[in-house]
C-alpha cells in the first residue's frame, strides 16, 4: 500500500511500563512509541498483554512503573474520561454498544464529551440545546455517510449483524473526532468481505482525517497490509518492533507464533 | 419567436424552457447526509451550464461521446444534458459491468471523456486505459479516497464545474450558442443493449425519438410538473432514461435520487412518488417482504389482514377500473381501505401513486392483481431499447394481466407471418453505432423494426407477448414450444427464482429450476429444516416436493392453453447453484442466456432425455472478487404430473 501521508513526530511514547495484577505480570518493561498519522499495530499470541496495553493507553489501568508520554507531557493517573477528553477514542474487542438504541443514537453518544448543554436544557430541547444538537447531528451524519451505513440509521443496534455492529462502534469512536484511535481487534469474527470493508475504512480514516491509529489484530495478513509499524508482545514482553517486513523476518516472532521446542 | 432555435425539440432547449417558466420549481432532489437537498430548474440549468462549459474547456466537441457511469446521482443526470448541450452524446453505462464488457463499450464508442461516480469507477477506468488509450479524461463526482490520484486526466467534478464557470464568464454566449446549434435529429443518447446474443450494440436515439416517446407517455397519463418520481434503476437502462430523464425533462417533474442503493425503500416512503416505475422483480420483492412480515404477525393482525385481502381480491381491481361492483362489497372495500390497504400502501411508499408501470419481464397475475386490488394503479408497458421503451401502454380502465395494451399514440405495430412483432414510428432508433450491418438486419424494407418478440393481438386489440421469436420452436409433435412463456409461468411462484425450459425438437418439455433463497429459506426455517447454504437446501426432499407442487400448478394452467398445452413440464431438477451474470449465465438485466446455459449444462439436458434419475455435475463458478472455483453435486431429476388438455372456459 503506497502512502503519501506525512508521518509526523512521536505523539505517544510508552516507556518501561510494568503492569501487574497481584502476582501476574501483564506487561514487563514495555517501551514503544507511536508517531503522528501512522497506523501502529500491536500483535501477539493470546494473553500477550495487547488489550492491557491499550487499557494503559486510555487510562483504564494505571501501570505500577514506567511512563506514558502524550504530546510531550508525562501523564499521571489519567482516567478514561480524561483520556477521551485529551483526544483518545476506542473500540472494544467485545462490542460495547447500547443494543436497544438506534445506530444514530449510538453514534451520537460519541459526541457526549463535546455537548455543553446540561440535562435540563436538553430535555427542553430549546435555544442553545437545539442549536447544539443540530451541529452534532450534522457531524454524526457525516460519519454515517463516511461509513456507508445510511440504510441502518434508525435500526436498533441489537438487530444488526456482527460486522455492521463493529462498523457502528467505529462510527461512535469517530464521532468523538479523536486524534488517536485505539482499535481492539476490529476484524475479529468477520468474514472476508467484511474485513475488506473494515480495512478500507481504517485506511480512509487514517488518510482523510489524519487520525493516528493504534490497533490490535490477530489476522496477520490484515496487520501486514495495514500498518506502518508493528510491535510484537509475548508474555507481557516486547519481542520485536519495526516495519511489517522486519517483524515478519524476526526469529523470535516466528517462534512465538509457531511455538518452539523447549 | 418561432425560430427553429426556440422550438422545444432538444433536451437542452427543454431545460432552458423549464428554467424560464418555472425557475423555482423543484427539478432534482437527492438525500445527502440524511436531508433531502433540492435543486430548482433554474439551479439545474446553471449546473448543467457549468458542466457543459467545463467539458468544453477540456476540449469536448460536437459529436463526442461522454461515458457516464455510476448510481443515480443528480450530477450524472445533469452531465447527460451537458453533453447534449454541446452536441455530444451521453453514453450511460452499467456500473456493475465486469471490466471486459466495460472496456468493449469504451472502445466501441471511442470514449475520450468519462464522468463517473466514485473511486471504484475511476480505478476501473484507469486500469482499462491500457486497452483504451483514447480515454483522456476521467472525471469523478465523489472525492472520497481520491486525494492521492495524480494520474494525468483525472479530475474532480467540482474542479471541472469551477473551470466551467470561469469559461462561461469568459465566453458568455458560448453555452446558448451551442444549444442553438443542436438539431432534433441529432443523436442524444446511446444505450448499449445487454446483449443476450453476441457483443453489446450501441443503440443511437435522437432527441426527436426520446422527446416523442416522452410526450406521448406524458399526455397518455397526464403527467405534469407536479409529479414526483424516484430514480433508482440503472441509468444505462432505457426504462430509467425514459422516465427519469426524457419524461422529467419534457413534463418538468421532479426526480428524486435515493441516498444509496440500500435505502431505496425508506427513500420511497419519504418521497411518496406520484409516478413509479419498477421491473416486476421489485414489486415481487416488496410483496414477499410484506407477506413474510404478516406471517410473523400475531393472529389479531393476521385475521383482519387476510379477511380484507380476500375482499380486495374479489372487488379491488374492479373498483379501480370503475366497473360495477355490489354495494356491500363497495362498503367493505372502503372499510378495508381505511384499515388495511391505506396503511399498507403507506408502508410500501405508494400512498400517492397515480400511475405505476412495470415492464422488462412478464409479471405474475397474482402479483399484478395484488397491487391493483389494494388501490395502486399498476399498469404494464412494452418496449425495447430500440424503441425508447414505448410501444404499447395499458390505458386506465382497460387492464389485463396477460397483455401489454394497445399500441401507444404514434406507434404502428404489425405482426409478421412468423409471429414476430414489428414496430414503426418516430420512437425507432436511428442506427446501431458503427454497425450498419446490424441496423439493416433490424429494420425491414418498410422501415419496421424487428423486435424479436413473438406475440399476437387479442380480440380487444391488445398486444400479447409470448416469447422471444427466435426462442419459439416446435416439439417433435409439431406443437408450438415457447420456453419463456413456460419459464414465466414457473417464475410466478414465489419459490422459483429462475427457470430454464428445454424441449425444442423433442417429445417432452423439461426444466431447470433455481429456487428463491429468501422465500424458500424462510419456508424451510418455519418448518425447522436446517441447511448450510443454497446447494444443500436445493437438494432437500421437502424442497423438491415444494417445487413439484409449483411445477404441477404451472402444468395445470398450461393444460388449458389452446396452443401451448403440449408444453407441460414432464421432468425437472433443481440446480445446485444460482444462475449468475458473473458466470455469463444471465445478462446484466437478468435474462437467461439460453444457448450458453444449455451448453454449459449439456450433461444435465442429456440426463433429462436419457431418463436418468440423477446426474453428477461439476461447474466452474466465479466469485465476486474475480477468483474462480469449482462446485460439484449429484442432482436429482424428478417427474411431474401431466394434465389432460381442457379448453379454457371463456374468461369472466
Amino acid at each position: 500500500m503506497p502512502t503519501t501521508r506525512d508521518i509526523g513526530d512521536v505523539i505517544l511514547a510508552i516507556k518501561d511500563v510494568v503492569l501487574s495484577f497481584g502476582g501476574v505480570k501483564a506487561l514487563q518493561n514495555v517501551s514503544f512509541d507511536v508517531r503522528e498519522h501512522e497506523i501502529r499495530a500491536i500483535i501477539g499470541p493470546n494473553g500477550a498483554g495487547k488489550s492491557s496495553m491499550l487499557n494503559v493507553i486510555n487510562g483504564v489501568y494505571h501501570p505500577q512503573e514506567g511512563t506514558v508520554t502524550y504530546k510531550g507531557e508525562v501523564r499521571h493517573h489519567v482516567d478514561p474520561a480524561e483520556a477521551a477528553a485529551s483526544g483518545f477514542a476506542r473500540t472494544f474487542q467485545n462490542i460495547a454498544l447500547f443494543r436497544g438504541m438506534s445506530v444514530l443514537d449510538n453514534i451520537m453518544t460519541g459526541r457526549n464529551l463535546k455537548i455543553k448543554c446540561n440535562f435540563l436544557q436538553q430535555a427542553l430541547y430549546w435555544g442553545a440545546a437545539q442549536r447544539e444538537e443540530l451541529v452534532h447531528r450534522a457531524r454524526v451524519e457525516e460519519v454515517i455517510d463516511f461509513l456507508e451505513i445510511q440504510h441502518i440509521r434508525k435500526v436498533p443496534v441489537g438487530r444488526l449483524p456482527y460486522g455492521l455492529q463493529k462498523r457502528v462502534e467505529l462510527g461512535r469512536a469517530l464521532a468523538a473526532e479523536p486524534e488517536v484511535l485505539l482499535l481492539d481487534e476490529p476484524m475479529a469474527g468477520m468474514n472476508v468481505e467484511e474485513k475488506q470493508d473494515m480495512c478500507r475504512f481504517i485506511l480512509d480514516v487514517n488518510d482523510q482525517f489524519g487520525t493516528t491509529i493504534v490497533l490490535i489484530e490477530h489476522d496477520m495478513s490484515v496487520v501486514m497490509d495495514l500498518s506502518d509499524r508493528v510491535v510484537v508482545l509475548d508474555y507481557g514482553r516486547k519481542i520485536a518492533d519495526g516495519t511489517p517486513d522486519e517483524v515478519r523476518a524476526n526469529k523470535e516472532v516466528i517462534d512465538a507464533y509457531l511455538g518452539v521446542a523447549h | 419567436m418561432d425560430t427553429p432555435g426556440d422550438t422545444l425539440d432538444t433536451f437542452p432547449r427543454l431545460l432552458l424552457q423549464h428554467a424560464r417558466v418555472r425557475p423555482r420549481h423543484a427539478a432534482t432532489r437527492e438525500k445527502n447526509l440524511g436531508i433531502w437537498q433540492t435543486w430548482t430548474w433554474g439551479e439545474v440549468a446553471e449546473e448543467v451550464r457549468a458542466l457543459a462549459c467545463g467539458l468544453a474547456s477540456l476540449g469536448f466537441r460536437r459529436g463526442d461521446n461522454l461515458a457516464i457511469i455510476g448510481d443515480n446521482r443528480p450530477r450524472l443526470y445533469w452531465a447527460m444534458c451537458a453533453a447534449q448541450s454541446l452536441g455530444g452524446v451521453a453514453v450511460p453505462m452499467y456500473q456493475d459491468a465486469i471490466a471486459q464488457e466495460m472496456s468493449f463499450v469504451l472502445e466501441d464508442a471511442g470514449i475520450r471523456f468519462a464522468i463517473v461516480e466514485d473511486q471504484e469507477q475511476v480505478d476501473k477506468l484507469l486500469e482499462m486505459r491500457a486497452q483504451c488509450p483514447q480515454l483522456a479524461h476521467v472525471i469523478y463526482d465523489d472525492p472520497r479516497g481520491m486525494r492521492h490520484y495524480d494520474q494525468p486526466g483525472v479530475l474532480s467534478l467540482d474542479a471541472l464545474m469551477q473551470a466551467g464557470r470561469e469559461w462561461h464568464a469568459a465566453h458568455p454566449a458560448f453555452f446558448s450558442d451551442e444549444i442553438a446549434l443542436g438539431k432534433t435529429g441529432d443523436v442524444a443518447v446511446m444505450l448499449y443493449t445487454s446483449g443476450t446474443t453476441g457483443k453489446p450494440k450501441g443503440v443511437c436515439q435522437t432527441h426527436e425519438a426520446f422527446i416523442g416517446a416522452a410526450s406521448s407517455g406524458c399526455s397518455f397519463d397526464k403527467l405534469g410538473p407536479d409529479d414526483n418520481i424516484l430514480s433508482y434503476l440503472p441509468m444505462a437502462w432505457v426504462g430509467d432514461h425514459l422516465f427519469s430523464y426524457a419524461q422529467a425533462m419534457y413534463a418538468g417533474f421532479t426526480i428524486n435520487c435515493p441516498e444509496s442503493g440500500d435505502t431505496v425503500m425508506t427513500d420511497l416512503r419519504e418521497i411518496g412518488p406520484s409516478y413509479y416505475f419498477a421491473p416486476p422483480r421489485v414489486f415481487e420483492t416488496l410483496l414477499t417482504q410484506v407477506m413474510i412480515r404478516m406471517e410473523d404477525a400475531t393472529w389479531v393482525k393476521r385475521a383482519p389482514f387476510h379477511f380484507f385481502m380476500d375482499v380486495a381480491k374479489r372487488c379491488g381491481a374492479d373498483i379501480i377500473d370503475r366497473k360495477p361492483v355490489a354495494l356491500s362489497d363497495r362498503l367493505l372495500y372502503a372499510l378495508g381501505n381505511l384499515l388495511i390497504y391505506g396503511p399498507l400502501r403507506n408502508v410500501l411508499g405508494m400512498s400517492r401513486i397515480r400511475v405505476a408501470y412495470t415492464a422488462g419481464a412478464a409479471i405474475g397475475p397474482d402479483l399484478f392483481r395484488f397491487y391493483r386490488s389494494i388501490g395502486v394503479n399498476l399498469k404494464q408497458l412494452y418496449g425495447a431499447t430500440e424503441t425508447c421503451a414505448a410501444v404499447c401502454l395499458q390505458p386506465d380502465g382497460q387492464i389485463k394481466f396477460d397483455t401489454v395494451g394497445p399500441p401507444a399514440p404514434g406507434v404502428e405495430v404489425k405482426i409478421a407471418d412468423n409471429g414476430e412483432v414489428l414496430v414503426r414510428g418516430k420512437v425507432l432508433l436511428k442506427e446501431y453505432y458503427k454497425r450498419p450491418d446490424a441496423t439493416a438486419e433490424a429494420l425491414d424494407a418498410d422501415g419496421y423494426f424487428r423486435t424479436g418478440d413473438a406475440g399476437y393481438f387479442d380480440e380487444d386489440g391488445h398486444l400479447k407477448i409470448i416469447d422471444r421469436a427466435k426462442d419459439v420452436g416446435k416439439l417433435a409433435s409439431g406443437a408450438m414450444f415457447a420456453p419463456n412463456y413456460i419459464e414465466n409461468k414457473l417464475k410466478f411462484s414465489p419459490y422459483i427464482k429462475e427457470a430454464v425450459a428445454f424441449g425444442q425438437g423433442t417429445d417432452r418439455v423439461c426444466a431447470f429450476i433455481n429456487i428463491d433463497m429468501g422465500a424458500v429459506g424462510d419456508w424451510a426455517e418455519r418448518r425447522n429444516l436446517a441447511y448450510a447454504g443454497y446447494a444443500e437446501l436445493a437438494q432437500k426432499d421437502e424442497i423438491y416436493a415444494l417445487v413439484r407442487e409449483c411445477v404441477e400448478k404451472a402444468n395445470a394452467e398450461l393444460a388449458t392453453d389452446p396452443v401451448l398445452h403440449e408444453s407441460q413440464i414432464h421432468r425437472f431438477l433443481i440446480l445446485h447453484k444460482e444462475l449468475d451474470p458473473d458466470d455469463d449465465e444471465l445478462t446484466r438485466t437478468r435474462k437467461v442466456r439460453r444457448s450458453f446455459v444449455s451448453e454449459k449444462y449439456a450433461v444435465l439436458v442429456e440426463a433429462f432425455y436419457a431418463g436418468r434419475k440423477s446426474q453428477f455435475i461439476e461447474t466452474q463458478v466465479r466469485f465476486e472478487d474475480g477468483r474462480t472455483g469449482k462446485i460439484s453435486a449429484d442432482l436429482r431429476i424428478e417427474e411431474a404430473k401431466i394434465f389432460p388438455h381442457v379448453p379454457a372456459r371463456k374468461a369472466a
